[in-house]
């Protein structure tokens, strides 16, 4: 629905910032929704920021009285308390509009800053709790940095914006619209020329913000290089090192450095000349004004439309000073707010992005038999469970749950283009443990990835306990396996809280049952706090077969039927691998088990193995019938112990 | 601190100069401009001087304006020039220095954290550049001069400011002491908020497949209204600035039209010169603002300077001191006495402890052992990447330092653990090993390595591009082509460092045999987990934490040596029941 977006016009002050939004109106209209949520807030910020700019113009217009009224006529005079008591009243009601404007100051800054962060706050939650909704396909094909920069870049931008950029501009806008009706009505022949030196600061601005935009983009572009350059270098520093080749990446380095030092001077001289141009403009302003005034008072008669007081011209004179500082403001806001819609813009993007969508409706219950024998939903815990199946016509059924599972003709690609699985069908009873061998790529991970749903099949179907996946509800359906990874993904917080990420209600006996199934208990027990030992850094602190080990015990206290074991000991060398797989064993013993894995050793022991290429089963039988066939298996097996 | 910064101003010192001194300038004009205007208004309309005094002083002003505008437009265009020229020269030293760090060095600092420095400190610091040499300048400078023309217009009336003045910075000061512990709490929030969010991106498998979003979600809230309250703690004491400094003008602006107003009265000051004063008190206090903002991105950069300055000094621990140039690599032949190895100088324990071996050159050396046995530091000190902390490695006979480090590891080459490609295409990344290879011998690499016929299979062959690290191919396709880059550099030692563990075992078996078929003269090492990659070896070494536990050939071991023997039937059990 978003008309392909024209690019921004240029604002009056359009300093163009680095990046723009692709759609400046909506992402800008989005982002006021957000803010809109403080609306009564805000209003009041507007009422406070107008508040605190006004008392200073009101107040400057005060010289003119006391220079008219008071000083002129007194000038020469003997100093009496009576002569002065007019100046007394002037200044104390002064000092009451200037207390206002602190005060209005302070409150406004106060509420904003509420504002600012109850709206970041809210704008990173949703970021965050809708990126958890989204589908594993997201994050296969976004990478952590793309994704971080969202929560880092992109916000801090945001932020500056929304706790600063709201108030400045409301405050410049008036602040200009104030002086310049000060001005007005002081002197409206000043005040004419004050606006030909404002036509000329305009152009000045729209010129510089021209070239600032083209060199910023440049900018840009080259920090992205450098950037890149830098990652990629220094995360294959052991590799430059090793193959010698640091001076070619250094003089490779100079060079486009140089050409960032390049793009950035030209980008940083437009950006920062703007202040002394305009600066110097206003005093300009100032020196013309003054002499103009100056030759008025003494020109114009004092019944002309056009005359002027002297302390006229004095409170012009401090007008013309502070008129000029807002409009570079307003024009540097500007940029604030385009980069910050372009932050607001990925934001958005990834809010908008569809969540993981999940159509099931069948779910897992507690049940237990009843004296007919027939499976009943309960409230509580049995050790038995059901899927709670609803159907059109309003009936329910209940199927015990067993752990079944059984690919029928599926066929699925991760891109619509290429097939990673072809035709593969397979059959898993509950106890079984099934294996699948074959190269990288052959498809072996794809199986369990379509298990869970973290993709759906193209073509076939899968069924669990004889119910399409499909129709069972993707969170009942991942509660019912647990996955232990190559990857162990440990979470900072305690041994403890790790175990019980499998259950987040484990008990402390469960926890220490699970530890002990997986034969982690031991090692927990010498860890320095035991189970409450703190793993920081994805389990840095630990051993490679120690994190393994505690994935293991996860996925035990999770207690599922079905467990899926994917490269869970390929970085780990064979005899540490040993203990683990006792561990292991003890957890896939009344299982259904679905085992990826290089080694061969591991699988041996399987029901059946899956011998996979190119997506689909070329093999399938156990051990032994594998062997005997004297296939791919066969070679794969020997190929570990030819002994030439 | 600031010395080694000072450094790297090279070739842009004049330019942090010039701006400055247009800065002075600058200021100096702009401050004049009240101080004429009210001679102009004194003399002209009250003193009656007239029409020509009043266009020539007029004029003066214009012409003083002028001047401010074009030196300060100079000072900014030089800063920028200045400060990004400083900026380039400062990640230029960085790179560089990086690029000559050892393995030590690097460990020492960890890759993140090195990116990091590199990019966020140095625009840090950058930007705190041009800052100092225009604001820093600048605001002292205003102040000075502000203070300097008010004080000849009336002495009395400024001592106005000797009161303000103190009593604006007391007030910064306290919020700047009270706020900065509330900044620092911030930030750790801040950084922590960011670490739990990477741990759930990276971990978005497990969460998925253990149900625990809304766990996560829970996790989050809490970090993240934690952080928005830390904000608010935080920056509520800095919003206190704004109304402080308005108070502060607001007052002088009233005590000097106070106290202006009986001084003009009674004649001791001029009526314009009341006006002119009173701008003053703007530009006086805007600048102690600005100095106290000064002082606050200090304290913010510092952090910065000394990280980056942390990597600037530190000292390369392998370089080519003690080298001869000229000598080469006679042969393939290593040897290592009493060779001892801990990565912390101070570290209790040796890592690698008293090792003593001969390799003849050409042989096949086979490693294995367990995870945390120090195989994978053991040959790393053979090209050098770290050095013996006791003993003596040789390789061709000569002691390694004795070789310049170009020398020494274009004849040994490695196949590390962790396979990085560069981004460019499968060739640009193949010519690593030699930049000058003909087509030939790059297509007779890849065949030996088994990486030919993946690498025809794709439409661009040999010009395919890969994005940064590889990311579109297989970990085994990848420790291929890693495998052929390293073939490449022709060596005369050849260190596989688990670089088959994602090969399936057929192709890891064709390697070998490519190997044998073809360099049959480079001196092979391969670290391994498979027994199969090693039991065809001349000569395997069985290491046990850090000290050999045995050598020998597979026949040797097997049944002999019990770590050998174990591993061994953790691999092939099954087999022959």
């Amino acid at each position: 629905m978003a008309p392909k977006a024209a690019p921004p016009k240029g604002s009056p002050g359009g300093f163009g910032g680095p990046v723009r939004p692709s759609d400046t109106k909506r992402t800008f209209a989005r982002l006021l929704s957000y803010l809109g949520r403080s609306k009564h807030l805000l209003l009041l910020v507007f009422v406070f920021v107008a508040f605190s700019s006004l008392a200073g113009i009101i107040g400057t217009s005060f010289v003119e009285q006391i220079t008219d009224e008071i000083l002129l006529p007194l000038i020469g005079t003997q100093v009496t308390a009576d002569a002065l008591a007019p100046l007394v009243k002037i200044l104390v009601s002064l000092g009451f509009i200037y207390a206002f404007g602190a005060i209005s100051s302070y409150a406004y800054s106060r509420i904003m800053l509420q504002v600012a962060h109850k709206t970041l706050n809210t704008i990173r939650a949703d970021l965050f709790n809708h990126m958890m909704d989204l589908p594993i396909s997201f994050f296969d094909t976004h990478t952590h940095g793309e994704l971080m920069s969202r929560y880092t870049n992109d916000t801090d931008v945001l932020r500056e914006c929304i706790s600063q950029s709201f108030v400045q501009l409301v405050s410049s806008v008036v602040t200009v619209v104030g002086t310049f009706a000060m001005m007005i009505y002081f002197s409206p022949l000043l005040a004419l020329f004050v606006v030909i030196m404002l036509i000329l600061a305009f152009f000045i601005i729209k010129a510089l913000g021209k070239q600032s935009a083209k060199y910023f983009r440049a900018q840009q572009q080259c920090v992205g290089k450098v950037n890149g350059y830098i990652e990629e270098y220094i995360e294959g520093l052991k590799v430059v090192k090793v193959f010698c080749h640091e001076d070619s990446a250094k003089s490779s380095f100079s060079q486009i450095n140089d050409n960032l030092r390049h793009a950035a001077t030209n980008a940083h001289t437009y950006a920062s000349i703007l202040m002394p141009i305009m600066g110097n403009i206003s005093y300009i302003t100032y020196a013309a004004a003054a002499t103009l005034g100056s030759l008025a008072i003494l020109k114009i008669p004092e019944d002309s439309f056009f005359s002027l007081s002297v302390g006229a011209l004095f409170t012009f004179l401090i007008y013309t000073r502070q008129f000029f500082q807002p409009i570079t403001q307003i024009s540097q806001q500007f940029n604030n707010i385009i980069a910050a819609l372009a932050g607001a813009e990925r934001i958005f993007e990834i809010i908008d992005t569809p969540i993981e969508a999940d159509d099931g409706y069948v779910t897992l219950v507690n049940a237990k038999k009843n004296e007919k024998g027939e499976i009943v939903e309960c409230e509580e815990r049995t050790g038995m469970w059901a899927w709670k199946h609803p159907h059109g016509d309003g009936t329910l059924t209940y199927t015990e749950w067993k752990g079944d599972v059984r690919f029928e003709n599926v066929t699925f690609s991760y891109d619509g283009k290429k097939t990673v699985l072809k035709n593969v069908s397979l059959y898993a009873r509950p106890g079984e443990k099934i294996a699948f061998v074959g190269s990288t790529g052959a498809g072996k991970t794809t199986i369990t990835n379509l298990i869970n749903r973290f993709y759906d099949v193209d073509e076939g179907k899968i069924t669990y306990d004889g119910i399409n996946v499909k129709k069972i509800k993707k969170a009942a359906l991942r509660r019912s396996m647990a996955m232990v990874l190559q990857d162990t993904h440990l979470f900072t917080g305690t041994v403890r809280d790790n175990i019980a990420y499998g259950k987040l209600d484990a008990t402390d006996e469960e926890i220490v049952a699970a530890a002990k199934l997986a034969n982690a208990h031991s090692f927990i027990t010498r860890l320095p706090d035991g189970y409450d030992t703190m793993i920081t850094g994805d389990g840095a602190n630990l051993s490679q077969g120690q994190r393994q080990l505690l994935s293991i015990a996860r996925a035990a206290v999770a207690d599922p039927p079905v467990l899926i074991l994917d490269e869970a000991t390929s970085s780990i060398d064979t005899r540490t691998e040993h203990l683990i797989e006792l561990g292991m064993d003890k957890l896939m013993e009344g299982r259904t088990v679905f085992v990826i894995a290089h080694r061969l050793s591991t699988v041996r022991n399987s029901n059946a193995i899956m011998v996979l290429e190119q997506g689909e089963i070329i093999e399938r039988g156990d051990h032994d019938d594998l062997i005997s066939q004297k296939g791919k298996y066969y070679q794969l097996y020997t190929g570990q112990f030819e002994l030439d | 601190m600031i010395k080694a910064l000072l450094k790297q101003t090279k070739g842009y010192r004049l330019l942090s100069l010039l701006s400055p001194l247009l800065i002075l300038v600058e200021v100096y004009m702009e401050v004049q401009i009240p101080f004429v205007m009210a001679d102009m208004v004194n003399k002209g309309i009250l003193g009656g001087e007239g029409i020509n005094y009043i266009v020539t002083e007029g004029l003066k002003m214009v012409a003083m304006a002028l001047v401010s505008l074009l030196s300060g437009a100079g000072a900014a265009r030089f800063a920028a020039k200045a400060g990004m020229g400083f900026g380039a020269n400062l990640r230029n030293s960085i790179f560089s220095k990086i690029q000559d760090f050892s393995f030590a060095n690097i460990d020492k600092f960890s890759t993140p954290s090195l990116i990091t420095r590199m990019t966020t400190d140095v625009n840090t610091i950058q930007m705190g550049y041009t800052m100092v040499i225009r604001i820093v300048v600048r605001s002292p400078l205003m102040f000075a001069m502000a203070f300097r023309y008010a004080y000849a217009i009336n002495a009395e009336l400024a001592t106005v400011f000797t009161v303000a003045a103190p009593a604006l910075l007391g007030l910064l000061g306290f919020i700047y002491i009270f706020a900065m512990p509330r900044f620092k709490r911030l930030m750790k929030k801040y950084d922590g908020l960011n670490a739990s969010i990477q741990e759930t991106l990276i971990g978005a498998r497990v969460v998925k497949a253990f149900v625990r979003a809304k766990h996560e979600k829970e996790k989050f809230r809490i970090s993240n209204d934690e952080l928005r309250d830390a904000s608010i703690a935080a920056e509520k004491l800095v919003i206190l600035a704004g109304p402080f400094m308005q108070i502060t003008v607001y007052g002088c602006t009233i005590a000097i039209l106070w106290f202006g107003s009986n001084l003009v009265i009674n004649g001791s000051m001029e009526l314009a010169s009341l006006t002119a004063f009173i701008t003053y008190i703007h530009n006086i206090l805007m600048s102690l603002m600005m100095i106290s903002m000064i002082f606050v991105m200090a304290t913010m950069a510092r952090t910065s300077i000394n990280r980056v300055l942390e990597v600037i000094k530190e000292v390369p621990d392998i370089n080519d001191d003690g080298a001869d140039p000229s000598l080469t690599v006679a042969d393939g032949s290593i040897d290592m006495e009493n060779v001892c190895f801990k990565y912390k100088k101070n570290g209790k324990k040796n890592v690698i402890d008293n090792i003593n071996i001969h390799i003849n050159s050409g042989e096949t050396v086979g490693v294995i052992g367990g995870t945390g046995s120090a195989k994978t530091t053991l040959v790393q000190m053979i090209p050098r990447l770290y050095d013996v902390t006791e003993g003596v490695v040789r390789v061709g006979g000569r002691p390694v330092a004795d070789y310049t480090l170009k020398n020494l590891r274009d004849s040994v080459a490695m196949v590390l653990q962790v396979n990085l490609l560069f981004s460019g295409t499968i060739e640009e990344n193949l010519r690593w090993g030699n930049k000058d290879a003909t087509t030939e011998e790059i297509e007779n690499a890849c065949k030996i390595a088994q990486a030919h016929d993946f690498i025809a299979s794709f439409p661009d062959g040999y010009q395919t591009n890969l994005g940064q690290g590889g990311v579109n191919l297989s970990g085994g396709q990848k420790q291929r082509l890693c495998i052929a880059r390293a073939l490449l550099k022709s060596p005369k030692v050849l260190i596989l460092d688990d670089s088959t563990s994602a090969v399936d075992t057929a192709t890891d078996a064709k390697i070998r045999e490519g190997f044998k078929a073809n360099h049959g003269d480079i001196t092979t090492i391969i670290v391994a987990q498979r027994i199969s990659s090693v039991q065809h070896a001349d000569k395997i070494i069985v290491l046990d934490d850090g000290k050999i536990n045995a050598v020998g050939t597979h026949d040797e071991l097997l049944g002999t040596n019990e770590i050998y023997t174990e591993v061994y039937k953790s691999q092939q059990e099954g087999v022959e029941e």
